[in-house]
């Protein structure tokens, strides 16, 4: 009795957790559950030291099943963009843009609109790099000194979301020891680029974020 | 579309021509380069610096218009949300004077936050906070929730709220690769 009250709670929490997860996950009601929905940013030093590495998430919460059939959509186009003067203004951008099985790469190159309307710089440094399929091998390209890739990853994201839900819910007096990974088992479409950090400022801090764009 | 059908009959017709005048040229397979179009103005819908701040920060009815606003203005625009949002959300900030254990009060905490952009350095180990390093860039392994409920639940020295600081998922359901894409092959 007790137990399938709490069951019936989890699951009702994990319903409207679904509507305000996460990392940026469904974040926000014009962006969720659409193809330009992001779901996480990261940015860390590569394994070649004198490179960074910035990764950027989208259509996240993907199960297996629904991965097969997943795309980019090519009407969204990803940006990158680097802040080297701490104004939290960007300095340097970089743009991915899917076609027909590719992804393409713009730039870096020095930001000459800072609105929330972009055109794709076709003037800048292009790269190129065949969409990894579901199921079969990381398809990676190296150019210009950079690596890319994209294509569907694990979600890399781990949060005992439900349990967090509860507790924003009323339901709950606190986290489980363990917790439940809500996004184990579940993928995202990954855009990941490595970058010499001599082409991003060289040395010091950036401010980084991403955005993404709708063709209008 | 009809601009591109007569592009590409100019283009065969004058192939055409080329390979009748030239009929030595051992290179008759003219090569018509299909260019990719990129064309089009794309507007903004999604942004994201930090892991969950648009998520926990941000009131309902305020979400799609932090995301539609430049990170130079968010601060201005939504500091002040975000304070009355943690104070609600936080017993660790409910007494004047409280502070998390980086030293912030509730004002300059959420001054930080509310610009949402990452801060990464170029010069060496990048995390969003191992003990030592703070917000020196995000690693796939960073347990950036856990670290996230600690400066806003833990209190001055993570010790407050112990139920609420921690979800006790330490890890990601699949080992990180150690070279590039890093990311983990998909379920």
């Amino acid at each position: 009795m007790k137990k399938s009250k709490i069951l019936a709670g989890t699951i009702f929490l994990a319903i409207i957790g679904l509507i305000t997860i996460a990392a940026d996950h469904i974040d926000a009601p014009a962006s969720r559950g659409t193809s330009a929905d992001i779901s996480d940013f990261y940015a860390f030093q590569g394994e070649n030291t004198n490179n960074l590495v910035f990764v950027a998430n989208v259509q996240g919460l993907l199960s297996p099943t629904a991965t097969s059939t997943a795309t980019f959509d090519e009407n969204v186009l990803v940006e990158f963009n680097i802040d080297t003067n701490n104004d939290n203004v960007e300095d340097l951008i970089i743009q991915a843009i899917p076609r027909d099985g590719k992804m393409y790469f713009f730039g870096p190159f020095p930001a000459s609109s800072t609105d929330l309307n972009s055109t794709v710089n076709e003037m800048a440094t292009k790269n190129e790099v065949a969409i990894s399929k579901y199921g079969l091998g990381a398809v990676i390209s190296n150019s210009n000194q950079m690596k890319f890739f994209a294509g569907p990853r694990d979600d890399p994201f781990f949060f005992d979301f439900a349990q967090y839900s509860a507790i924003i819910g009323g339901t709950a007096s606190g986290f489980n020891n363990p917790g439940a990974d809500t996004f184990a088992g579940s993928n995202v479409l990954s855009i990941v680029v490595e970058v010499p950090k001599s082409s991003i400022g060289g040395s010091g801090s950036i401010n980084a974020w991403i955005e993404t764009k709708v063709k209008q | 579309m009809k601009i591109y059908k007569i592009k590409y009959i100019a283009i065969a017709f004058l192939s055409l021509l080329v390979v009748s005048c030239n009929n030595n040229d051992d290179t008759t397979d003219t090569m018509i380069e299909m260019s990719t179009d990129f064309s089009g103005t794309y507007s903004q819908k999604d942004q994201m610096g930090r892991p969950a701040v648009n998520t926990v920060f941000v009131s309902s009815a305020s979400k799609d218009e932090f995301n539609l606003t430049v990170p130079s203005q968010q601060s201005a625009k939504f500091q002040s949300m975000f304070q009355t949002n943690l104070k609600g959300l936080s017993p660790a900030f409910a007494n004047a004077g409280d502070k998390n254990a980086l030293g912030l009060d509730a004002a300059t905490f959420t001054g930080l936050l509310a610009t949402d952009v990452l801060n990464v350095s170029l010069d060496g180990k990048t995390t969003f906070f191992d003990g030592t390093n703070v917000l020196t860039g995000r690693a796939l392994a960073d347990d950036v929730i856990t670290v996230e409920l600690l400066l806003i639940f833990g209190g001055e020295d993570f010790t407050e709220n112990a139920a609420f600081s921690d979800d006790h998922v330490d890890a990601n359901d699949k080992t990180f690769l150690t070279s590039f894409p890093y990311l983990a092959n998909p379920w």
